[in-house]
């Protein structure tokens, strides 16, 4: 086995799982820096992403559908959650967020139950995605060098978007002080709704990435949302870069971890984790907690 | 302008503010003197909707805004600059500035407002946390500014910074007030106070005890200090 191309293909391999990674983390601390929260329900947004992708293929037959629908359905659906519940908790403490929105997780798993059925649902690749490209004589599918590209692609408008946009400077300000922004005019309740269906149409877009490749199952959504909380642990709770920087970390310890010590990969993030937690509590980028 | 009548705000159980009334006519200042807890910064705070008063009125120009949110107040025309100026510590100056621009400001847009506190053109790029005390201050007024207010709310400017600071803080109150802008000054400062107030009112433990005319505060100046404000 040549080294260069192992490298090369693995390292591809590493950054296409830090996409899927970085769709989850970034929507989950930017609903953190907002909102003070943790969604325990991210994982299930993810997961009901899947699910509507595969919906979306099924009906329409085109995966590019899916890629545009399920994002919008699922961050709606975070939206109006976060109006119509949420928004009534602000002002206790965080124990009335962890059990509401670990609640959804459940409730969000019987529907799929219901209206999707219990079995493993596979979601086609679309057919140009769908070959294999030589890279240094080594194979490597295309569909992951397009979901690298893709949160390349998706990194770069979320950070153009919150540096450049109005709603971006809101949720940039909102999160260093929602007071402040509410007395200087702006209505914060409308920011927190925009950002909470912003997070979750962010997972949702990673569940139809995610699906052509694992399926669309019921076990999506505590895998993924186990994942989700150790990035933003390492990058700091509300930090967006924070958030790319603990995608790629994972998905490098995850890929290159399991190829040379496979019983020992899922410890070796941990390990990061408990580090940083121990020498940076609030993450690498994130305030001192 | 600003009309405040039987005004009471509680904390919990704590009655913080005790029926209070105040009247701010248009194109005044009007300066709200009192010892550290009697009310000043809650009475701004219940004005601006920060916390809502439960019971009395907060007439704006004929309209009852007591119990508003914080947007619905500033959009009708009150701009707050708070204790501690609460600047977004990581966003520049100018984006400081853009997040109370709602709405192209017409008669204090970015230029005029640069032109105003020279100091903060220079740290145009710089992030709010890099300014001194002095600067963040003339952020917070620049950012209340942007959106056009009829009505300004100024608690405590003066917290913190050097006495030639403070002259030009008195600088710019007279020039906001000369402008049109009606302005409701929390101090601790007298000096500051006197030097830009028409009128002057103490609060004592949630109560308006005192209103006159700087030139009658003078008069009674030795009296009325050891009784309501000296500690």
């Amino acid at each position: 086995m040549d080294v260069l191309p192992f490298l090369v293909t693995q390292c591809l391999n590493a950054l296409s799982q830090a996409a899927l990674l970085f769709f989850l983390g970034c929507g989950l601390t930017l609903i953190f820096g907002i909102m003070r929260i943790v969604n325990f329900a991210h994982g299930a947004f993810f997961m009901l992403g899947a699910y509507v992708g595969w919906s979306a293929v099924h009906w329409t037959g085109n995966f590019w559908v899916a890629l545009v629908a399920a994002p919008i359905l699922v961050g709606g659906f975070g939206a109006a959650f976060e109006l119509g519940i949420l928004r009534r908790l602000y002002g206790r403490d965080g124990h009335a967020f962890l059990m509401v929105t670990f609640g959804l997780t459940l409730v969000m798993g019987e529907a799929i139950r219901l209206l999707w059925g219990v079995e493993a649902l596979q979601v086609q690749m679309p057919v140009s995605l769908s070959d294999i490209v030589f890279i240094l004589d080594e194979p490597f599918p295309i569909y992951r060098l397009f979901l690298a590209g893709s949160g390349v692609v998706v990194a770069i408008v979320i950070w153009q978007f919150l540096e450049r946009t109005r709603l971006g400077l809101l949720i940039r300000a909102t999160s260093q002080n929602a007071e402040m922004v509410h007395a200087l005019g702006t209505d914060v309740r409308l920011v927190r709704s925009a950002v909470f269906g912003i997070g979750c149409g962010l997972a949702g877009i990673g569940g139809v990435f995610a699906a052509p490749m694992v399926t669309a199952s019921l076990g999506m959504a505590p895998n993924a949302v186990i994942d989700t909380f150790v990035i933003v642990i390492i990058g700091g709770m509300g930090s967006f870069l924070g958030s790319m920087i603990g995608a790629l970390l994972v998905a490098f310890v995850q890929v290159f971890g399991s190829y040379f010590f496979p019983d020992f990969a899922m410890a070796f993030m941990y390990l990061i984790m408990l580090t940083i937690l121990v020498v940076r509590p609030g993450g690498l980028l994130g305030k001192e907690a | 302008m600003l009309t405040i009548e039987g005004l009471n705000t509680h904390y919990g159980a704590s009655h913080v503010l005790q029926g209070v009334d105040l009247v701010v006519p248009p194109g005044r200042i009007c300066a709200l003197l009192g010892r550290n807890g009697v009310g000043k910064s809650t009475t701004l705070r219940s004005v601006m909707g920060l916390v809502t008063p439960t019971s009395g009125k907060v007439m704006l120009d004929g309209v009852d805004i007591a119990g508003w949110q914080p947007h619905q107040v500033a959009r009708a025309g009150v701009a707050y600059v708070p204790e501690g100026r609460l600047i977004f510590p990581d966003l520049t100056v100018i984006e400081n500035i853009k997040v109370a621009e709602r709405n192209p400001a017409k008669a204090w847009p970015i230029p005029r407002l640069l032109e105003l506190f020279p100091s903060l053109r220079e740290r145009a790029r710089n992030k709010g946390a890099h300014l001194s005390g002095g600067e963040q201050q003339m952020l917070a007024i620049a950012r209340a500014l942007v959106s056009d207010p009829k009505m300004l709310l100024l608690d405590e400017p003066s917290q913190g910074l050097a006495p030639l600071v403070v002259r030009e803080l008195a600088r710019v109150i007279q020039i906001l007030c000369d402008s049109g802008v009606t302005i409701l000054l929390v101090e601790q400062n007298m000096k500051l106070a006197e030097a830009v107030a028409n009128e002057l009112h103490i609060m004592v433990k949630g109560r308006m005890v005192y209103g006159a005319s700087p030139e009658k505060f003078r008069a009674e100046e030795a009296e009325i200090r050891s009784r309501y404000l000296t500690v």
